[in-house]
């Protein structure tokens, strides 16, 4: 059960990344916190942008050159991990974090036998014999569902189709048993029912092997059905996090809540959906206060002028000023 | 409102497609195989009514891309007929000769990003399809077309001066479909016309080509993997299966009482929004490659309900109720 | 502003002028001009290359001597050494060579004939090569093969074989007569057969990326011709890369002219290139007279350098962009 009193797993405190470009320094992801404990699901979920990637990237230190950690912390149970060295950093990854990434395709080495793959990584992390760990491999196989281990343990990549793919990255993503996964977009280029397979199976091997999740995606079906809590991210700030059924069905943010309403969904029968008008921001051209106020059917002249931190709404946490409790006219959100 | 509404605009008979993908010659001479075809659409029929949405639903692979591509002219069918309006047409070359009929058809792609020219003004885009389509001799009058049409898509005029690359991906779908709306079309095919977009961004679009269709009387062919976007904006939808039409049906009919095994799988393996704690029933196996399709039925591995028949025989789109099938199953009652 | 072509419309005018104005501030304030402001030694190649270039063009009003007009010279003048030396001459900075002609300003008049070869050869081979690639690429199948197999037998010949061997047949087949008349065009052709296949090629492989592009889909779709398409769509985009192709092969033709006039069989001898000068000198420099074919040569390797060091910086600075 997510959420029990023990520390949590992953925490990020005050992240800022940031790009230096010969026009000026951009902030891609700007003062964002937040924490994972061990065996949940957090959804991170955002528009293209809205700087989700660039969180997860930074958490396994793949941050791309020039983008940087300007400032916050990121801690690995309880140890910080965003300022060791490259040679620290490549121990801890595989072996205390795993990465999912979107395209099966070039997350395997075409050249090389997917077993073989897996044999190095996991006599990287563990220590086991050669023998041993392509055992390891087979049950892994087995276990991700993938039929006829013994023998596709010897195959190419393109020698599976996209879904199976996905599959034996899953099981890369898991073989030095990491406690944490990232795994940004891992079902976006599958189709609906192989996604329904996927999903299915990282639920499983979570409740199984208590792993943490971070879960990116702009896919709000897959958050729905996967997640324990949900963070909305917009132009590289947090708008809103809590549990997953009160993010999706409750939102409070008015960006959560247009972001909900303007998905069509079966058995909705409307004219036309709920939109909101803009697109979100360039890195250039944030505005000033908070940064959804131009897009914002409620924004009012406080928001144009300070930028709201995240504030307790219910169980939920907003960054928005219309839940500000101290204000002495309380514009209450629908 | 154009009172044509329900007549039949676009007719597909018997609509095949192979794609050549066999080794080089000097290859199938040494290794002895022989030539090796895609069959990316298979002998589908259908039919559009005017001022209509008819979506095309299906998986990757399954040939629904290509049925647009088919329908505007990009491919020549290797079998079978399209009709526009009674008209039979032809290949690219032949539609060139008839520009009248080829004018009256549009498509709007998915992919924002290459479907404007990158080196070409966005008025110059616009455009384009006016200067060829001679609507009017009067060049002067392109530059105020150019603006009305950025108007209609919800940009501003001075965007005309600019490049593509200054608008971000929904902008330039908005361009595309100022573009598609210059040469004043009836019929506009939309190849997953959404799927790159954010969901926001897809709502706006989406909305856009509601209300340019209420207004002008467009007929679209909506192209999509997404059942809910498809539920929203079709008023008919076609399910496509390894290059085959498995059910076509209106949109009520198909969503409330499918009939075929995997329309039904394929709603089932939906993510639940409105979290009702209904577990997915997740699909077995995966799409098979289509250069070897399954014999008799193309689902029959992946259906619970297949027999004997099934692995043999190839089922015929059959009228039944108020949807059309290609199921054994379905016709013998089983299901 | 002032409507200089009456009728035309004052608006054209006025828009042509902020369209190029804008263009060069948005080429002044692109990342392209950044990298190149930042690297000395391009910033260096350029300015020489402009310099040099420039100056030969201009020869017949820069030039210190015009030295091509018979009448100006003077045979007591000949085999003067540089000015630096004690029986030099300032008029003659660099000497002068076996005819009475001043080094430097054959050197000018000399390289504006190389140049001028140059310039007209790759033209000819981008015009080729540019037309072919498109072809080739668009169109596909048999016509692809057919095209590509020509540019792979004429790769397995080297570029001065060919060039010879288009100049012998032009010379077996004209009269006696025209033979210096047509030499020059002969040259150019010579030359820019010889180099077509590098813009073909790559002209076809981007053309074959960008026709699977949904911009010529919609084109298509439209009902535009192939020959329209490949021209008014296809080419502004795959052009980036044949300038760079462009400046390099500019510096390869004009060593292979100056080859081709030092065998003999280049330009003729009454407009000497760097060639020509190179291979005049040549005949002296074992007997002292050094100063002939060293200027001449120096001339060709400061030429071809920095165009070559233009091209280099080109390639970089268009990579990431070429993506």
């Amino acid at each position: 059960m997510p959420g029990n009193s023990r520390s949590p797993l992953l925490e990020v405190k005050n992240l800022k990344i940031e790009f230096p470009t010969r026009r000026g320094t951009l902030v891609a992801v700007d003062d964002i916190s937040l924490h994972i404990d061990a065996g949940e699901v957090l959804g991170v979920v955002g528009e293209s942008g809205a700087g989700k990637s660039l969180t997860g990237m930074s958490i396994i230190g793949l941050l791309e050159p020039p983008g940087r950690i300007a400032a916050g912390q990121i801690l690995l149970e309880g140890r910080r991990i965003d300022n060791l060295s490259y040679e620290m950093m490549r121990k801890i990854r595989g072996k205390d974090i795993g990465a999912i990434f979107q395209d099966p395709l070039t997350s395997l080495n075409p050249l090389f036998q997917v077993g073989d793959q897996l044999v190095e990584t996991i006599r990287t992390h563990l220590d086991l014999t050669e023998a041993q760990a392509r055992k390891r491999a087979i049950d892994l196989f087995k276990e991700v569902g993938i039929p006829s281990a013994e023998e596709r343990i010897d195959h190419y990549p393109h020698q599976f189709s996209g879904g199976m793919r996905q599959r034996v990255v899953i099981a890369l993503a898991l073989c030095a048993e990491p406690r944490l996964i990232i795994a940004d977009e891992p079902t976006t280029a599958l189709d609906v029912s192989i996604q329904a397979q996927i999903i299915e199976l990282l639920k499983r091997l979570c409740r199984e092997h208590n792993n943490a999740v971070m879960l990116i995606t702009h896919d709000m079906g897959v958050i729905a059905e996967t997640a324990d809590r949900v963070a909305v991210m917009y132009a590289g700030r947090i708008a809103e996090i809590g549990s997953a059924e009160n993010v999706i069905l409750r939102a409070n943010h008015p960006y959560t809540h247009g972001l909900m309403n303007s998905i069509p969904a079966i058995g909705h029968d409307v004219e036309a959906l709920v939109q909101i008008d803009g697109a979100m921001p360039r890195l250039t051209e944030i505005p000033s206060g908070c940064s959804f106020n131009p897009r914002c059917p409620q924004s009012f002249e406080r928001c144009l002028a300070e930028r709201p931190d995240l504030m307790p709404v219910g169980k939920s946490q907003v960054a928005c000023w219309l839940f500000d409790h101290d204000q002495k006219e309380v514009a209450v959100g629908e | 409102m154009n009172d044509m509404t329900g007549q039949t605009l676009v007719e597909v008979k018997d609509l095949e497609r192979y794609f050549d993908v066999s080794p080089p010659f000097l290859n199938r001479v040494i290794e002895r195989t022989g030539k090796i075809y895609v069959k990316a659409v298979d002998g589908i029929d259908f039919e559009i009514n005017r001022g209509e949405t008819f979506s095309l639903v299906g998986e990757s692979g399954c040939g629904k891309s290509t049925v647009g591509h088919l329908l505007v002219g990009l491919y020549a069918p290797t079998r079978g007929k399209i009709r526009f309006e009674g008209v039979p047409l032809g290949g690219e070359n032949e539609r060139r000769k008839n520009i009248d009929i080829q004018s009256r058809m549009q498509m709007i792609f998915q992919d924002p990003y290459a479907s404007l020219n990158p080196r070409w003004r966005v008025s110059k885009i616009i455009s384009e399809p006016m200067r060829i389509h001679k609507h009017t001799d009067d060049k002067s009058r392109f530059q105020a077309l150019v603006e009305e049409l950025l108007a209609q898509v919800g940009l501003a005029p001075e965007d005309g001066e600019k490049y593509p690359h200054e608008f971000s991906g929904g902008q330039r779908q908005r361009i595309s479909i100022a573009r598609a709306l210059a040469g004043k079309p009836e019929f506009i095919v939309c190849d997953e016309p959404t799927s790159a977009l954010d969901v926001s961004v897809q709502a706006q679009i989406l909305n856009l080509m509601k209300d340019l269709q209420r207004r002008l009387g467009l007929t679209y062919l909506f192209i999509s993997h997404d059942l809910a976007v498809v539920y929203h904006i079709s008023t008919s939808v076609g399910v496509m299966y390894l290059g085959r039409l498995v059910e076509w049906s209106d949109k009520k009919t198909l969503f409330n009482a499918p009939r075929h095994p995997y329309t039904r799988m394929l709603l089932d393996a939906i993510p639940d929004l409105s979290m009702t704690g209904r577990r997915r029933t997740p699909v077995a196996g995966e799409v098979p490659s289509p250069i070897n399709p399954p014999s008799g039925c193309a689902f029959h591995p992946r259906c619970p309900f297949a027999d004997s028949r099934c692995k043999t025989e190839r089922p015929n789109l059959i009228a039944t109720g108020k949807t059309h099938v290609a199921c054994h199953a379905v016709e013998e009652d089983r299901i | 502003m002032v409507a200089v072509y009456p009728g035309w419309g004052e608006l054209s005018m006025v828009k042509v002028l902020a369209h190029s104005m804008d263009g060069l501030k948005r080429a002044l304030d692109s990342d392209i001009f950044y990298s190149f402001t930042r690297s000395p030694v391009v910033v260096a190649a350029a300015i020489v290359a402009v310099v040099y270039i420039s100056a030969s063009l201009m020869a017949p009003w820069v030039a210190p001597h015009l030295v091509f007009d018979v009448k100006t010279l003077n045979l007591m003048d000949a085999f003067t050494p540089p000015a630096w030396y004690a029986d030099g001459n300032m008029s003659f900075l660099l000497g002068t060579d076996d005819q009475g002609r001043d080094i430097l300003s054959t050197i000018l008049f000399g390289s504006r004939v190389s140049l001028l070869v140059g310039f007209a050869s790759i033209l000819l081979s981008m015009v080729i090569g540019v037309g072919l690639g498109l072809i080739s690429g668009y169109v596909g199948g048999r016509v692809d093969s057919f095209i590509m197999r020509v540019a792979d037998i004429q790769l397995a010949f080297p570029a001065i074989l060919i060039a010879l061997l288009f100049n012998g047949l032009a010379r077996g087949f004209l009269p006696q007569g025209m033979h210096e008349e047509a030499a020059l065009y002969v040259l150019v052709m010579a030359i820019g057969l010889a180099r077509w296949v590098q813009f073909a090629r790559t002209v076809r492989s981007s053309t074959m990326v960008e026709k699977n592009k949904e911009y010529v889909k919609a084109a298509r779709v439209i009902g535009r011709h192939p020959a329209a398409i490949m021209i008014q769509h296809v080419l502004p985009n795959v052009s980036g890369p044949v300038l760079v192709i462009a400046t390099i092969s500019l510096a390869i033709a004009i060593i292979l002219e100056a080859t081709l006039s030092f065998l003999g069989v280049g330009v003729p001898a009454t407009q000497p290139s760097l060639g020509t000068l190179i291979r005049i000198g040549n005949n002296y420099l074992l007997s002292g007279e050094w100063w002939m074919t060293l200027f001449p040569s120096a001339a060709l390797i400061i030429l071809v350098l920095s165009i070559n060091l233009l091209g280099d910086w080109l390639r970089d600075a268009l990579n990431p962009k070429l993506r």
